[in-house]
């Protein structure tokens, strides 16, 4: 197991954002993870890679308890994230943001070196041609790249993406997507993605995990969770509403 | 790039400061050696400040500080202890060192304006200590012996030795400046300033990082403290903790442009010969530092940049020289 999450609470004063969450995930798995907005899917991948400290509960990362440690030893421990809403680095160009992962993440490079991998980085998610670019002057869908890209430059055993295919138009989600999947792929990373896009998450994805005000209330394949009723009912609804607006 | 064309931004930036150390050199005249003095002093300490303030991106309001406290202890131990120079200049640098790093480890987690408050506060807390520290002579500061200056050739001979201490100290300040803003370490800086959460989660550790930036940015005003209150031959509170000093200095880095390498170098200049040019027009003499007032707010409103990085935005041909 790469990371085992258990039983991980997290309280915000008189706010429960997260309940209890408990799963293992095998390496090389790709884990999305799905649910209503506000249902702590963000809080829970704060408390993973150290941004807040879980209330209760513990995270155990490739063997070792990790339970609120600092944002920077979990990124040398070989664990990258993207953000959700992007956070260039802005007034530095594309090159010098994906270097920066590659010289403090895991592998902790010097500059040459990392400069190197920022290189084939930015080959492999298509922002070659932007290098010298201002971080600060790409558009949403390159910046979203560029969070991917200086992620993946650290060299991470586990990349925790925080909804990287939002704000994108088709063809850009077939793109992002294609990668997300060569990742795990040829890199053997393993991924746990936040996502809306259905489709898409259900497609990528070997597993599932869904949160509903805080609380895990499915986990499974896509075809499992798909069919099951609480999933269908915080996402839609009423699951028989749309059996009983039929048959009217 | 290859060879010296690598080291171009380098090269222009010291070009510069090895041109000002020349010139009173080539007049031999006191007066232009005390003007570029004056240069020289405001090109090392803005030079100085802008690893912290723009590489790292924190206002300190209060750098005076170092130059200040760096100054005392080389004095006490050049004026009451008899020791050498050279000796009272390590001690000035080492002593703003220490400083630096312990207010690193209390103050730099603070962010934003309230970092820049607690600087302002540092600075006011210091001057009041020495105000009443009776071994540093309390509010009326230390004097030199005349006797001291004869080890350095005498009162004249010392005023050029510390010219070129000063010039060598400018040219020191350069290069770091610039072998920061190249290296692993600077790139940790810059990634702090633009987002210092985002920077840890890529793993930079920035409370290190940030300390290590303030210590760098502390040494040498501490050794400038030394050589300009020995040339000066007195020392008093007020003068060694003058708060408008640090405002001054932030206007320089400002003016130059903040976190590059000749920013700071131009800044100083300019701001030096201006106020030089202000405290002599019978117009300007009395509210001098209400321009340096309005120049900052004038930058900080249209040219945030300063020179310097409106240059390189409008002309990116120009990256490579001014950097």
């Amino acid at each position: 197991m790469i990371l085992q999450v258990e039983g991980v609470g997290k309280q915000f004063g008189g706010l429960q954002a997260l309940s209890d969450v408990t799963f293992d995930l095998p390496e090389g798995q790709i884990l999305g993870l799905i649910g209503p907005n506000g249902a702590g899917k963000t809080t829970l991948f704060n408390c993973i890679n150290g941004v807040y400290s879980p209330t209760t509960g513990r995270v155990v990362f490739r063997g070792e308890e990790v339970t609120g440690s600092k944002t920077y030893a979990m990124a040398h421990r070989g664990l990258a994230r993207t953000h959700q809403i992007v956070r260039p680095l802005n007034e530095l160009s594309v090159r010098e943001n994906v270097t920066v992962g590659a010289c403090f993440g895991r592998e902790g490079h010097g500059l040459h070196k990392a400069n190197e991998i920022a290189d084939e980085i930015m080959a492999f998610v298509g922002l070659a041609e932007r290098a010298d670019q201002l971080a600060g002057s790409l558009n949403v869908g390159q910046k979203k790249r560029l969070e991917m890209a200086r992620a993946l430059a650290a060299r991470p055993y586990l990349l925790l993406l925080d909804e990287v295919l939002a704000g994108l138009n088709p063809s850009e989600i077939a793109h992002m997507v294609s990668i997300v999947r060569r990742i795990r792929d040829e890199r053997g990373i393993t991924i746990i993605m936040i996502e809306h896009v259905m489709h898409a998450v259900m497609n990528v994805s070997d597993r599932i995990f869904v949160l509903d005000y805080g609380k895990q209330i499915a986990e499974g394949t896509p075809e499992e969770v798909a069919n099951n009723p609480k999933v269908i009912e915080a996402y839609l609804g009423d699951p028989e509403l749309a059996e009983r607006l039929m048959s009217e | 790039m290859s060879g010296w064309r690598k080291y171009t931004g380098l090269i222009v930036t010291l070009l510069i400061v090895l041109l000002l150390t020349f010139w009173p050199l080539i007049t031999g005249k006191d007066i232009t050696r005390e003007t570029i003095f004056t240069i020289l002093l405001s090109v090392a300490l803005a030079s100085s400040l802008n690893i912290l303030l723009g590489y790292t991106g924190y206002v300190s309001f209060g750098h005076v500080v170092f130059f200040g406290l760096g100054g005392y202890v080389g004095f006490y131990l050049l004026s009451v202890q008899g020791w050498s120079l050279w000796i009272a200049m390590l001690a000035g640098g080492a002593a703003s060192a220490i400083l630096a790093f312990l207010l690193g480890k209390a103050i730099l987690r603070l962010r934003g304006g309230y970092f820049a408050l607690a600087t302002i506060g540092v600075n006011e807390a210091m001057r009041a200590f020495i105000n009443n520290f009776e071994p540093f002579g309390g509010p009326v500061g230390m004097t030199l012996n005349f006797q001291v200056y004869r080890d350095y050739g005498g009162p004249a001979q010392a005023l050029w030795l510390s010219f070129y201490m000063l010039a060598a100290l400018t040219i020191i300040v350069v290069i770091i400046s610039y072998s920061v803003r190249m290296s692993k370490f600077g790139l940790g800086l810059l990634a702090i300033r633009e987002d210092e959460d985002a920077a840890e989660v890529m793993g930079v550790i920035a409370p290190n990082v940030k300390t290590w930036a303030y210590v760098l940015s502390a040494i040498i005003p501490g050794i400038l403290g030394v050589i300009f209150f020995f040339k000066n031959g007195n020392i008093e509170p007020a003068p060694a903790f003058r708060l408008h000093f640090s405002i001054e200095m932030i206007v320089m880095v400002m003016l130059g442009g903040q976190g590059t390498v000749l920013g700071p170098v131009l800044g100083g200049m300019g701001y030096q010969s201006l106020r030089g040019y202000l405290l002599t027009s019978p117009l300007f003499k009395n509210i001098q530092l209400a321009v340096a007032g309005a120049l900052l707010l004038i930058i900080v409103l249209f040219v945030p940049a300063g020179v310097v990085g409106w240059l390189r935005q409008r002309f990116p041909a120009l990256r490579r020289v001014l950097q």
